[in-house]
């Protein structure tokens, strides 16, 4: 369902049949996007849809193939941040643009001219937190800010530049639900005074609770865009996710987990304490036992310990204190894959000769690393040229798996564990799907899993068990959302 | 796909890329002949002459230079490879030559055979002493290794110089150089090849080892991994990537050592201040030019012992100066880094692996 | 005393400013998250830059093709690792090969083989009146070549800019999250440029200075090392002008005591002398404890282009 575009309706801000390619991936294809004045526009899609991409190019940090851009009806060229800021346009991204080592003062009058007035910076860093409510300090050094806060001053440098259209890039994963709830209000009446916001992001009820207007993009195209009040929920999800419906959305799976008879503890802490590295305590005394056959799902915002948690689970981390058993072998997929756990420029054998590699002695195999990487590569349904390929030229679904895979193999004395972080990050459905899979049929063969995910709805449906990590305190609560939620922020 | 005629890897891959690297060679040299004023038909024939032109100038001159640059080409390739920025092959080489020349000096009543090996010996070890002054430095304050190699090949220098007026200077104290080592202890001559010694079966031999040593066991696969992503090779690999890179730092300096060694046992026969034309520093060129790849460094090592041989004609017989030679290198370094930025200007994403193996 | 005092701190300033030159330089280009090894391939450049301007035209067309030979180095720098993003730390070695080769040649091709040594004019001491007749601090500090008062100016004015201008403000935030730097519209990519070429040409100021204000003469690799030993100053100075200063002033200390030392009749041999300033380089860098405070970027690949 198309909202049809007369080219003489007023727009706020307008993306027409925007295609952009990298390498041989194409990330959009001929999306469209239109903001009419005084609205809220969500932009929905899986991870991976485009959406961020498609909002950077109107920012001007990407350069799109083809398309036009229109600004309040006039055609415009975005070809830097410098442009669309004249024009306008501010963005809050994903991962903050703001210098860490400078004060709130000092980014807010980044990209001015002239002579620097840091008081005169200041004072309108003043007058801003009256009119908006935030509560700005401007000589308050950055990286001495809770997340939420540096959000804040995030929006304050777009307001500061006279910014009438305003992006959120998933403003909302960084934050608790109480402040995520704040957050929607006021970007409310930020549009209803006239302005515009296009609020990026893939969860569904925060879209409806707040939106005017939604589009939904997915692979790289427009496949929906209407008024909030024509749609429901059902709609934008097959929207989003297209045919493959076909009972990827599983239940939960806690009513999957057989009990186990005897229960092997497979990692043991005692008044564990960790501390990260510049030496400050993430993780204070915690304790707790997982075993076999568990998934227990880790529930924080982000930067509370859950980080330092599960590379201490992983063996990649020493603890401070305490006491941590764990296999002497514990898999691990980290969030950051292409830094943290592959050779990018390696082959497929390669990197899966890559674990282990620490402690191995004498002669490689090559002939039995090859053999062992094309069997996983059957059994985890691997797409790739051969095990001889660089690595880089796989999907980055493909990639996943292929770790996965890695990870997962038997280790001859040590049961099986695994802990991984943000798994399906960027993957597209169908992968994303293939590794929930994986991992369910994993926990059923008896490994034990960690599963932390910044999306608590990823936790919900695969744990077993859920750890909530808030002011270096692990507790563990039932699978209840609600109470989890409030968990997380500290406020149950 | 490409056909695979063109394929990255084949061998008609390889020896397309090897005569563009020829074409180019030569397309700088005249270039640069002509805009210095020179006369390039001279300049090329005495390249020529001086190089590949006679059986005399490819053994003595040509091949007698690639030993060393063979040696100092792996030691630099597979630092390289580690991700150890290690510029220090120069000052590592003179250490080698002054610890070498002090045993087979110092050394007198033992049999040749012996005194030859124990000097190459204690050459590899001084080599690998000075470039720990740099490894300690790099592992235990962060200090950019390519600042602290250079600053050492400054301190080598003036070390060399101090000893050869100094404690191993010639009995009769006029000349700045070591006594003569004696014919018994100089490394044997290769028959009917005039200067060309038998350095160079260990240079050849040094190659193969370390290529193999890369290609087949789980050290070398340490190293490969540590220098192409050391946050992925710890976290991934369990690998020690500072032990791996502080040792492969060692063995580096140790291989550019023996080149000081051999040269000295097998070329000058006595330590002074100019036994190295800059071999350290051609070495990087060599050894970017083969990808850091010990076993291609064996025919980089060969071009370049040619181009080096060649300036030495270019300047008696046309009177270019020899230093052209390093322009060309230097231009060469560039050619090599550029094309590889070229190619990962290609959509891949941004990772921290080495920007020089790609 | 003061004779030895004062030829000492002459002596000192003499060593110093050529390193503040250029360590001024690198210090605007390491703010940008950048590492120009090819500093070195500058200096020797400005060298014979200067060698080649001042030869029969005077001292002020020396420094000016100094600055220019400089340039031409950076222009070079900027072409592969700003644009063609190709990896910084060996190009800056290799643009050090490629200066002492070019200067080589050229120097022998229109000098002659032979190095001889040519007439070109000095820049002579230029007293400032009164305060050149201070006791002990007024000769070495005051009757300089003009150079020097340049260095004088250039250090507080860089301090001022750094910090009380937008355009300080957004080098600062290059070095430290080039991303945010770009989100906030800065032209990030011209301002790394603009750095290097600033820092090519001061380097390349300070290969004149060795010229003509020192030696009289060119000789080939006169430069030696003082790139690699200004990229220590930076670091020792705490990537702040003053502090830079203060380290260039340090090591032209440390370089002057050989002579005090000679003079009171010291007996080690003179190449530990020579081998001092590396040596202290050395020690700068594995003390420089303020590494916590370098360019948060310093030395990263940079991110590929859009």
């Amino acid at each position: 369902m198309t909202l049809p575009h007369s080219h003489d309706a007023p727009v706020a801000l307008a993306l027409r049949g925007i295609d952009k390619r990298y390498g041989n991936v194409q990330a959009l294809s001929a999306a469209t996007l239109e903001v009419r004045p005084g609205t809220v526009h969500a932009l929905l899609g899986e991870n991976g849809a485009g959406k961020s991409t498609l909002m950077r190019i109107a920012y001007g940090l990407e350069r799109a193939d083809a398309g036009a851009q229109f600004v309040w009806n006039d055609r415009v060229r975005v070809t830097s941040a410098a442009v669309a800021i004249a024009h306008g346009i501010g963005m809050v991204h994903q991962h903050f643009t703001l210098v860490p080592t400078m004060t709130v003062a000092e980014n807010i009058a980044l990209g001015g001219h002239g002579r620097l007035d840091l008081a005169a910076v200041a004072r309108r860093v003043d007058e801003l937190s009256t009119s908006t409510g935030f509560a700005l300090n401007p000589n308050a050094r950055v990286e001495t800010l809770s997340v939420g806060a540096q959000q804040r001053v995030e929006i304050a440098k777009a307001l500061v530049q006279a910014a009438r259209i305003l992006i959120l890039d998933e403003p909302t994963a960084v934050l608790a639900p109480a402040e995520s709830a704040e957050l929607l209000r006021w970007v409310r009446a930020y549009a209803d005074a006239g302005n515009a916001a296009v609020l990026i992001t893939h969860k569904l009820r925060e879209a409806l609770s707040v939106a005017d207007d939604v589009t939904v993009l997915r692979r790289g195209r427009t496949v929906l865009a209407a008024r909030r009040d024509d749609v429901t929920p059902d709609t934008l999800t097959s929207a989003m996710i297209g045919e493959e419906l076909n009972g990827t959305r599983a239940k939960s799976s806690a009513g999957d987990s057989r009990p186990r008879a005897a229960s092997e503890a497979v990692f043991r802490a005692d008044r564990l304490t960790l501390s990260d590295a510049d030496g400050i305590v993430r993780v204070r005394d915690a304790t707790f036992e997982i075993n076999a056959g568990e998934i227990v799902g880790i529930a924080a915002v982000e930067a509370s310990g859950q980080r330092e948690l599960l590379r201490a689970l992983a063996g990649r981390l020493a603890p401070a204190s305490g006491v941590l058993a764990h296999p002497s072998a514990v898999g691990f997929v980290p969030e950051d894959r292409h830094h943290e756990a592959v050779l990018l420029n390696r082959s497929l054998s390669e990197n899966v000769a890559l674990r282990g590699a620490g402690a191995r002695r004498g002669m490689m195999d090559w002939d039995a690393v090859g053999a062992q990487t094309e069997r996983l590569m059957l059994e985890y349904d691997v797409r790739a040229e051969s095990a001889h390929v660089p690595i880089r030229t796989l999907s980055g679904g493909n990639q996943q798996k292929l770790v996965l895979a890695r990870e997962l193999e038997l280790d001859s004395n040590s049961e099986r564990a695994l802990v991984v972080e943000n798994p399906t990050r960027g993957l597209d459905v169908r992968a994303t799907a293939e590794v929930h899979a994986r991992l369910r049929s994993a926990a059923l063969d008896g490994a034990a899993i960690v599963l932390y995910s910044s999306d608590i709805d990823e936790v919900l449906l695969l744990a077993t068990r859920v750890f909530v990590v808030f002011e270096r305190a692990v507790r563990e609560l039932p699978l209840d959302r609600e109470r989890i939620g409030q968990a997380m922020v500290g406020a149950a | 796909m490409q056909a695979p005629a063109l394929r990255r890897d084949s061998v008609a891959w390889e020896l397309t890329r090897a005569i563009l690297v020829l074409l180019a060679i030569v397309g700088t040299t005249v270039l640069l002949l002509f805009v210095g004023g020179y006369s390039v038909s001279s300049g090329l024939a005495a390249l020529w002459r001086g190089s590949l032109g006679s059986w005399y100038a490819f053994t003595s001159a040509t091949l007698v230079r690639a030993i060393p640059l063979m040696l100092t080409g792996v030691a630099v390739a597979i630092a390289f490879r580690a991700g150890v920025l290690n510029i220090g092959a120069e000052g590592q080489l003179l250490a080698g030559a002054a610890a070498g020349a002090a045993v087979a000096l110092t050394l007198g009543g033992l049999p040749a055979a012996i005194v030859v090996v124990l000097a190459l010996a204690a050459s590899a070890v001084g080599g690998a002493g000075w470039a720990s002054l740099a490894a300690f430095l790099r592992s235990r304050f962060a200090v950019l290794e390519v600042i602290s190699t250079i600053m050492l090949n400054f301190v080598a220098l003036y070390a060399v110089s101090y000893l050869v007026r100094g404690p191993l200077q010639e009995p009769t104290h006029v000349y700045p150089q070591s006594s003569t080592i004696g014919d018994a202890i100089h490394l044997p001559r290769i028959v009917g090849a005039g200067r060309l010694h038998s350095g160079l079966l260990l240079a050849l031999g040094v190659s193969f080892v370390a290529g193999w040593v890369l290609r087949r066991t789980a050290a070398g696969f340490r190293l490969i991994a540590a220098g192409e992503s050391p946050s992925a090779a710890t976290s991934a690999g369990g690998i020690d990537v500072m032990a791996t890179t502080t040792r492969t730092f060692l063995v580096s300096g140790a291989l550019a050592g023996l080149a000081g060694g051999v040269e000295v046992l097998g070329v000058t026969f006595a330590l002074y201040e100019n036994i190295s034309p800059g071999y350290g520093y051609t070495a990087i060129a060599v050894a970017l030019l083969a990808r850091l790849d010990p076993w291609r460094v064996a025919v980089t090592a060969l071009l370049f012992g040619g181009l080096e041989a060649g300036a030495g004609a270019m300047q008696r017989d046309a009177g270019v100066p020899s230093t052209l030679v390093t322009v060309i290198e230097a231009a060469l370094i560039l050619a090599v880094v550029a094309a590889g930025a070229l190619r990962r200007r290609s959509s891949f994403p941004a990772s921290d692996t080495s920007p020089i193996t790609a | 005393m003061t004779d030895v005092v004062e030829p000492f701190f002459a002596a000192t300033i003499r060593t110093a400013v050529p390193l503040a030159l250029a360590a001024l330089g690198e210090l605007l280009v390491e703010r940008t998250g950048l590492i120009n090894i090819g500093l070195e391939g500058a200096i020797l450049a400005g060298a014979f830059g200067a060698l080649v301007g001042a030869s029969g035209h005077g001292v002020v067309l020396g420094f000016a093709s100094a600055a220019a030979a400089g340039l031409i180095v950076a222009l070079i720098f900027v072409a592969f690792v700003v644009w063609a993003r190709a990896d910084q730390i060996i190009t800056g070695t290799a643009l050090t090969l490629l200066s002492m080769g070019a200067t080589g040649t050229l120097y022998r091709t229109m000098y002659g083989s032979s190095g001889a040594a040519l007439s070109i004019p000095t820049s002579a001491a230029l007293p400032i009146p009164g305060l050149a007749s201070l006791p002990v601090v007024g000769a070495p500090l005051f009757s300089q070549p003009p150079i020097t008062y340049f260095v004088y100016v250039l250090a507080p004015v860089l301090a001022w800019w750094l910090a009380r201008t937008h355009a300080g403000l957004a080098l600062r935030a290059i070095g430290d999250r080039p991303d945010a730097a770009e989100a906030a519209g800065i032209a990030v990519d011209r301002a790394r440029a603009l750095a290097v070429l600033v820092g090519g040409a001061l380097g390349g100021l300070a290969g004149g200075t060795l010229v003509l204000a020192q030696a009289g003469t060119f000789a080939e690799g006169m430069s030696a090392g003082r790139g690699f030993i200004a990229i220590a100053i930076v670091a020792l100075g705490r990537w702040t002008p003053i502090g830079v200063v203060g380290a260039a002033l340090l090591f032209g200390a440390a370089s002057a005591l050989q002579f005090a030392f000679q003079a009171m009749g010291w007996n080690a041999p003179y190449q530990v002398f020579l081998a001092v300033p590396y040596l202290l380089t050395l020690a700068a860098l594995a003390g420089a404890v303020g590494r916590a405070r370098a360019p948060a970027s310093l030395g990263q690949a940079l991110e590929p282009h859009r």
